[in-house]
């Protein structure tokens, strides 16, 4: 899908997951043979489903999935903000904070201790390196950056997905919430 | 609700609702005009059958000529009102009341027992809520599980007082009340001793049913399958009333 950019009408699309469990991407996925349609109008420039390893620097549509949680997300959804035209908040981790953001109720150093001590029986560490610090509180993307379209939905169904990219695609704004509720 | 005859002293009134013309019994309110007429207005507190609480500020209505907006549930209808239901300042302003809601306890509808059976929910979705624009609160509140039946998860309550009322008003076991102020303000059971040590609760489940959220719940249900059937209440009301 990565295919470098010959046609340029092509809709530059970049999408990253945040503090998610990927269920945005698969329902993303579901779409199956429309996504060779979608590829004709589209094209992935970075995403966990593609090869690319950076963020170009100009994005006509960005797509987050997952909520705020650790230092690296917060700094790719202000890198994602500063290089998309327009930014989606996909599903409800990101749309809501969700599941991620039920950790909220408890002090952060008791979360840590939760899952890398108490429930670890050998050789119990933190660890240091390699993983981002987690930040304090779990937010959605929008309490960071400015967000043009939102998703809700646990995941939003393909079909959901389907209807606002290609709403988006013909030029038109979405209304998400005729297809789609938080938990949906 | 069929209204039984009316008492000979009681008038009707013409007034108009969103600019056509209806009439009714002077002593009916709007949002029972709206309902029998099929005139979509939203609601949480307000449930036909029970006493009126005119809490929720959902079903906020404009009157031609006031500035002040009136609760469609505890306002009646009088000669020559022009009444408005769905301007896009009451839109605003109910999309904000259910934001609030939202932020205020912990709504996580993806992993909640009432998903996909729930008013609030519902209400957020024709509203066209896809997000919320006020910091979430996150604060924990109580979850009480010791009722054998029943559970209360007072993380998703929006302090509609619906399960006061049924509990008082057609169970008339009054286990419920309301406590405190604010943020701390919650329902209770029993001068707040836990649901399953209540001397009061006859474990009719009306308060449950009636509930529009999944604060109160049937023990053992997991995501989504806490349906809540409301049918009882109209019949058991009309009953008594024919009495
Ligand atoms: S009570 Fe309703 S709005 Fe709250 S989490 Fe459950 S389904 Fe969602
Ligand atoms: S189960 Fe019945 S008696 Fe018990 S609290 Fe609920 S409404 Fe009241
Ligand atoms: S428990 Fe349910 S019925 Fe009772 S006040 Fe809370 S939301 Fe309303
Ligand atoms: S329904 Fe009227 S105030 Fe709640």
């Amino acid at each position: 899908m990565s295919a470098p950019a010959k046609n340029p009408a092509k809709i530059r699309v970049a999408t990253a997951w945040l503090d998610g469990c990927s269920g945005c991407h698969m329902s993303f996925l579901d779409l199956d043979e429309r996504l060779i349609e979608l590829a004709r109008q589209i094209e992935i420039v970075y995403s966990p489903l593609v090869d690319t390893k950076t963020l170009p620097e100009q994005v006509d549509i960005g797509i987050l999935e997952g909520a705020i949680s650790n230092e690296d997300d917060l700094a790719r959804a202000q890198e994602f903000r500063r290089r998309c035209k327009r930014l989606i908040s996909l599903g409800d981790c990101a749309v809501t904070g969700n599941v991620p953001a039920l950790r909220n109720h408890f002090k952060l150093a008791d979360v840590i201790d939760r899952a890398y001590r108490e429930t670890v029986t050998l050789h119990p560490q933190l660890p240091t390196r390699d993983v981002p610090a987690l930040r304090e509180t779990v937010i959605p993307v929008h309490a960071a950056v400015a967000v043009d379209l939102f998703i809700p939905g646990c995941p939003p169904s393909a079909e959901t997905i389907w209807h606002v990219l290609g709403e988006l695609l013909a030029g038109r704004t979405p209304r998400p919430s005729d297809l789609t509720r938080f938990g949906a | 609700m069929p209204i039984p005859a009316p008492p000979t002293n009681v008038r009707v009134v013409t007034f108009q609702i969103d600019g056509r013309d209806y009439s009714a019994r002077e002593d009916e309110t709007i949002i029972e005009v709206a309902r029998e007429n099929g005139i979509p207005i939203p609601s949480l507190c307000y449930l036909e059958g029970l006493s009126t609480w005119g809490a929720c500020r959902l079903c906020l209505v404009e009157l031609a000529g006031s500035p002040r907006l009136v609760a469609a549930c505890a306002t009646q209808v009088a000669e020559g009102l022009q009444i408005y239901t769905d301007t896009p300042r009451l839109q605003r302003y109910r999309r904000t009341i259910l934001e609030l809601l939202f932020a205020e306890r912990n709504h996580v509808c993806s992993v909640c027992v009432s998903n996909g059976h729930c008013e609030l929910q519902a209400l957020a979705q024709r509203y066209g809520l896809d997000h919320v624009r006020v910091p979430y609160r996150h604060v924990a509140y109580e979850v009480d599980a010791s009722h054998e039946m029943f559970r209360v998860d007072h993380n998703r309550c929006i302090l509609c007082t619906r399960c006061v009322r049924v509990c008082d008003e057609v169970e008339g076991a009054h286990t419920w009340d309301v406590m405190g102020r604010g943020s701390d303000c919650r329902v209770i059971t029993d001068m707040n001793r836990p649901w399953g040590a209540s001397d009061t609760c006859t474990s009719c489940g009306k308060c449950v049913q009636v509930c529009p959220t999944g604060a109160l719940v049937k023990q053992g249900t997991s995501v989504g399958e806490m349906t809540k059937d409301l049918h009882f209440l109209p019949y058991i009301t009309r009953r008594r009333h024919n009495r």
